[in-house]
């Protein structure tokens, strides 16, 4: 059966080599992860687990269970100001993922621009290319702590983009921005009407300053769509929850998709999510936590190895320099001799050539072990 | 997060992390780091530091108790004085005044069941202020000191992912 050809544009992932590798080896301890290491918060899964026992198993409405985007809406107001009606501005989907393609197909046409800040999450092109628009990469530099500046948009021709598309705290460089750095953003996003899709799935892991979204500077809400979901904070990947928020408008056009082909986002999920937000701030703190001793941990075992990083202030990635000039035979060197993966920087873009993307979502133990092993390695 | 309150979230964790170990994860210096224990431990905030060990697989298994004690006050006779007369002994691993249906409550540790049963009997029964003892031996261990006892879960995400 031959695949269509929108898909055969779309090369396989660039880490699923690097799976494979990894894969067929033994004691392997793997900083290549993107997902925590922690399980959910046991309340969360004791909900799913009731909701089991009680015989929840049908759909919910389209748009999520209206308790659960009542406490969405609730929880964005309060920690990040984010105000938006839980009937008409919030949508639950499978995973920030089903939201930021739902973006793409309701609000990109064929042949519009879409501007894609890189180095970036492994989803965006390929989910601008499937909606059949054209992307355009905006790198960001190291110099420049993997900022996104009003100066790199217009560098790489932005302002003729139709919509721009970003992650911070970001995946995979573990930048993050402030408030007063996004301003210049916004202010190029609304100087050149674009409609920004802003992924926030790591907004609870910025540990240097509050996380600050874009949308909730002037004139910025009405162009802004917010991604969030329940994956990263509350260590729920494999149950699939995320939510967008938007103006209806928005919101309708990415309902109008979603109802169709997901009907709603998993039932099991959605009570895991309610409870998560009524009773598990305090797991999240504590991961939370862990992750930032774990940064510092990498972060001056990686100086005093002599490996450059900048200082990554959020999720949970460090992004150093390569001490090779091919990022990815290090890693496959680095993998093969000492049994650590970590995943080289150009599977985000061209723009992590010359990097390598190290997950900290490991166990100190482990991550102790690992760094020792990458010191032996470059020594 | 206070330095202070970073160190001790750290020892609390793995008492035997290095100094340097302890700074990197707080972003901190080694004698800093050094400093900042030194007052813990001279304020007595930090009392000792110890394993924490699943007994199931010693050699020689000690037996362990939870004794709930009754007590009846006089005036002369307060909480702490009771208190401080029973955690003397050595047996006597933990102790709590508590809320509830009793007032104390004591874990304790021997070599066996007979020495547990003949120290209640024989040191802590015979206390005047003690009107009630009732000694649960603890059968199995599932979590000690907040580290679960179990096999543990294996790691099964896919070792690399986006």
């Amino acid at each position: 059966m031959k695949p269509a050809d929108r898909v055969d544009a779309v090369p396989p992932s660039g880490i699923r080599r690097f799976f494979e590798l990894a894969a067929e080896m033994d004691d392997v301890i793997s900083l290549g992860v993107g997902e925590p290491d922690f399980a959910a918060p046991w309340a969360a899964r004791d909900a799913a687990i009731t909701s089991l026992e009680r015989g929840r198993t049908s759909y919910t409405m389209n748009r999520g269970r209206s308790d659960l985007r009542a406490a969405i809406a609730e929880r964005m107001a309060d920690r990040y100001d984010l105000e938006y009606d839980p009937e008409t501005e919030l949508l639950v989907t499978a995973g920030a993922s089903e939201g930021i393609d739902l973006a793409f197909r309701a609000l990109v046409d064929p042949g519009d621009t879409v501007a894609v800040v890189q180095p970036s999450y492994v989803s965006y092109v390929p989910g601008v290319l499937f909606a059949g628009g054209e992307v355009l990469p905006v790198p960001t530099r190291e110099e420049e702590a993997f900022k996104l500046t009003s100066e790199r948009l217009a560098e790489a021709g932005a302002g003729d983009a139709d919509v721009l598309v970003f992650c911070y705290p970001n995946n995979p460089t573990g930048a993050t921005m402030t408030g007063d750095e996004l301003q210049e953003v916004a202010a190029f996003a609304r100087e050149h009407d674009l409609t920004v899709l802003s992924d926030e799935i790591y907004a609870a892991l910025s540990y240097e300053h509050e996380h600050t979204s874009i949308a909730t500077l002037p004139g910025m809400r009405e162009r802004t769509v917010v991604f969030n979901g329940f994956s990263k904070a509350y260590a729920m990947t494999g149950l699939r929850l995320g939510y967008a928020l938007a103006p209806p408008e928005a919101i309708t056009a990415m309902n109008r998709i979603h109802q169709y082909m997901m009907l709603s986002a998993p039932t099991t999920a959605q009570h895991a999510g309610l409870e998560a937000l009524s009773s598990c701030d305090g797991a999240v703190a504590e991961m939370r936590d862990q992750y930032d001793r774990r940064r510092n941990l990498v972060l001056s075992r990686f100086e005093e190895m002599g490996l450059d990083c900048f200082r990554a202030s959020g999720a949970f990635y460090a992004f150093p320099s390569c001490p090779w000039d091919d990022a990815g035979e290090f890693a496959e060197a680095l993998l093969e001799e000492t049994g650590v993966a970590v995943v080289p920087g150009t599977a985000f873009g061209d723009a992590g050539e010359g990097h390598l993307r190290v997950s900290y979502a490991t166990g100190i133990d482990d991550l102790t072990e690992a760094l020792d092993r990458v010191e032996r390695f470059l020594a | 997060m206070s330095s202070r309150d970073a160190v001790l979230g750290v020892l609390r964790e793995n008492a035997r992390a290095s100094s340097e170990d302890i700074a990197r994860q707080t972003d901190s210096d080694p004698e800093t780091v050094e400093a900042i224990i030194d007052e813990l431990e001279a304020a007595g905030v930090v009392r000792g530091y110890q394993a924490v060990i699943d007994r199931d697989q010693l050699e020689s298994q000690p037996v362990r108790a939870t004794v709930e004690l009754n007590v009846t006050l006089d005036r002369e006779t307060g909480y702490d004085d009771i208190a401080e007369r029973i955690a003397r002994f050595p047996q006597v691993k933990s102790l709590y005044l508590v809320s509830g249906d009793f007032d104390f409550m004591m874990e304790v540790e021997d070599e066996s069941m007979q020495e547990v049963s003949a120290f209640i009997s024989d040191k802590v029964a015979p206390v005047p202020e003690i009107t009630q003892t009732v000694t649960h031996y603890v059968m199995d261990s599932y979590k000690e000191q907040g580290i679960e006892m179990g096999d543990g879960d294996e790691d099964d995400r896919l070792s690399v992912s986006p």
